[in-house]
């Protein structure tokens, strides 16, 4: 009983890290459609930001969390004025061949930057875990559980309640009549794929401090990102983060009850399972075809 | 101007055909490096390759091998067996090299080992543990690294005074770590200690709380860890994060002692690790003269203590190759074979010389250093006296 309660609270504590990752990926591949294969060191950028902010410039390590965020913003904008912007109206495939370049040089810069070398960041969360009865669980781990589901909700919020929100998603149905209604068509490109950016970033700079920052951890970030969104369905805010907890739930009790062997075999055949049965995911909304 | 940048692009292009044959006219003897500099394993890759140029400049600085001076072309697999394979054919067939040293990781070395049958070449293995490496038949494999039997039987005495009763396992799932995985409970079977649950990771996983989760909840008192540092790091974190509280052993020699207690912080205290080198205290060496030569060198050149555990494998294994070409008399595949069977040299970690190994007829060349095994407690390495 002791082991199934771990397992459970591993399940949440894992689910909220990967929703964090998914919801970041379902504004740009699910809602804006570009396959964004610079997620990943996005997510690496988060983590390199906090190390060197907390650890080198001896920052407050809350402050190097929200200049992380802050950073992956900027550096997203600069990626969607720079490379998407020329691109529009591209077909998918070249956007996808300049997203590849992007992610490699991206992961080489980062080789270059900070070598092969494993980086820690030290919290300020005590190392002695939290222990319930037989349960026992890292208190930064929590924290970064609560945070990703501070952003998830903001982001929800932003999505769906908000005036930004809405001309995002006009956009992206219809940029024509979005223009027509006097969206600037070109600010919610460059904001959208920002704010995806930004919670990469973010979702790096929680998770860098929890495992280690190294060149290629963005890959697979990146590889359960897309996994994720697919799952929950393409621009679904609930199915990212639902998704993410079904993947974290598979994994977990898979390896747990089953073979650790198969671990990450075990979440691929649950995405297969889902796509069998309903390929669009489990939250798309319904498409608007023409 | 135009005829002047026309013409400077020319006299460019005379000086640099001028330079290409400069170069190749002072012949030189070449080894081809195969290691994994980039991806999850990189920092060790980077590690040996610096210590393999520590050993050539050292051996240029004396002339060089049969008056030519050696010349290092490494290569990167990617951390990746496929890139492997792919960078050895292109050694051994655009580069020419006589002879290659690599891989580290098993799954690498196992890649590119059917490439030596291929094109007759022979390869000294630095790093990789796994028993496949020299049982498979595969006469062009010269091994320095202890595979993990030989590892096994060096802790083999320890056992007992330890106390441990029953094991369990945790190993990154590839060549390497299930080759540890078997070789280790073999050993512990035959001195008729349990062998309990044999759980695995993947390379790049990062969460493995499952896996210790169902370790906490088994009745094990020792737990034997075989990965590299990084994952070794999150193990330690995560474990201390669950309440695991265990003997906990790790094997293979990749555990950079000093970065796991530099990056696990208390999550790393009273942890025990078989290593290869001690170079806490360079007077164990097996050459302690070289040992603390080329730790100062190292040191010198501003690379991180943690790297040494890995980088003097880079270091032993130059100066094998070459002590082999010089034995050979001459730079050619086929010499630096034969030669290898009777090189004999004090390594930093014991005496280098091959004896057979695997099938008769095709045997595989196999060394076999010291093996220690340390303890860190406090946030310090305790390196025993024998």
């Amino acid at each position: 009983m002791g082991q199934f309660l771990q397992h459970l609270v591993n399940t949440l504590i894992l689910g909220g890290t990967y929703a964090l990752l998914g919801i970041g990926l379902t504004l740009i591949f699910g809602i804006m459609r570009v396959v964004n294969f610079t997620h990943g060191e996005l997510y690496a950028f988060g983590a390199y930001a906090v190390f060197a902010l907390s650890m080198l410039l001896g920052a407050n390590f809350f402050l190097a969390l929200v200049l992380a965020l802050l950073g992956g913003m900027a550096l997203g904008a600069l990626i969607e004025i720079v490379l998407l912007r020329p691109m529009r109206g591209a077909d998918i495939d070249t956007t996808m061949l300049v997203m590849i370049g992007a992610w490699i040089i991206m992961q080489n810069l980062e080789m270059l930057t900070w070598g092969g070398v494993a980086k820690a960041v030290v919290t300020p969360f005590p190392e002695v875990p939290l222990v319930i009865g037989s349960v026992s669980v890292s208190y930064l781990r929590v924290f970064v559980l609560v945070m990703a589901l501070v952003l998830i909700a903001a982001t929800y919020f932003l999505i769906n309640r908000t005036k930004l929100g809405k001309a995002m998603r006009a956009t992206f149905q219809d940029a024509d009549t979005a223009a027509l209604m006097g969206v600037s068509i070109n600010r919610i490109y460059t904001a959208t794929f920002a704010i995806g950016s930004g919670l990469a970033a973010a979702a790096g700079a929680l998770l860098g401090p929890v495992f280690l920052a190294f060149p290629t951890m963005g890959d697979l970030a990146a590889l359960k990102s897309f996994a994720i969104v697919i799952l929950g369905g393409l621009g679904s805010i609930t199915g990212a983060t639902i998704g993410g907890f079904i993947l974290a739930f598979v994994e977990e009790l898979g390896a747990g009850y089953v073979s650790s062997g198969y671990r990450d075999a075990m979440g691929f055949v649950i995405i297969i399972l889902v796509l069998m049965f309903r390929p669009t995911g489990l939250f798309a909304r319904a498409e608007r075809i023409g | 101007m135009l005829n002047m940048t026309k013409l400077g692009g020319r006299a460019l292009l005379a000086a640099t055909f001028a330079v290409g044959f400069a170069a190749a006219a002072t012949a030189q003897t070449k080894i081809g490096i195969i290691q994994p500099l980039t991806g999850p394993a990189a920092a060790s890759g980077n590690y040996v390759a610096n210590g393999a140029k520590i050993a050539v400049e050292e051996i240029n600085a004396k002339g060089g091998v049969l008056g030519q001076k050696v010349e290092l072309v490494i290569e990167d697999n990617k951390s990746n067996p496929t890139e492997a394979a792919a960078v050895a054919e292109k050694l051994i067939t655009r580069d020419k090299v006589p002879v290659l040293m690599g891989a580290w990781g098993s799954s690498f070395t196992l890649a590119v080992m059917p490439k030596l049958m291929e094109y007759k070449v022979p390869m000294l293995v630095e790093t990789s543990s796994s028993g496949k490496i020299t049982t498979s038949g595969n006469p062009y494999i010269f091994r320095i690294s202890p595979p993990s039997a030989v590892e096994a039987e060096a802790f083999a005495p320890k056992v007992q005074a330890l106390g441990i009763k029953k094991v369990d396992f945790l190993v990154v799932n590839n060549d390497w770590g299930r080759g540890a995985a078997d070789d280790f409970s073999k050993m512990l079977k035959s001195k008729g200690i349990q062998v309990g649950l044999v759980e695995t990771m993947d390379q790049a996983a990062q969460d493995i709380s499952a896996q210790l989760n169902k370790i906490k909840n088994s009745d094990a008192d020792t737990l034997i860890i075989t990965t590299a540092v990084e994952q070794l790091t999150l193990a330690f974190k995560q474990a201390a994060a669950l309440g695991l509280k265990r003997r906990i052993i790790t094997t293979g020699g990749s555990q950079n002692p000093d970065q796991l207690v530099e990056h696990a912080g208390a999550a790393a205290n009273s942890t025990m690790h078989l290593t290869f080198f001690t170079p806490w205290k360079p007077e164990m060496s097996g050459n302690p003269e070289a040992a603390k030569a080329f730790i100062e060198e190292w040191k010198k050149r501003g690379y991180p203590f943690a790297g040494l555990t890995e980088s003097f494998r880079g270091y032993d294994g130059i100066r094998t190759i070459v002590a082999a070409i010089e034995k050979a008399g001459k730079a050619e595949p086929e010499a630096i074979r034969a030669a290898l069977w009777n090189v004999e040299l004090k390594g930093m970690n014991g005496p280098i010389k091959f004896q057979k190994a695997g099938p008769a007829g095709k045997e595989s060349g196999q060394s076999y250093p010291g093996v220690y095994l340390i303890t860190i407690e406090d946030g310090k390495i305790i390196v025993p006296q024998s």
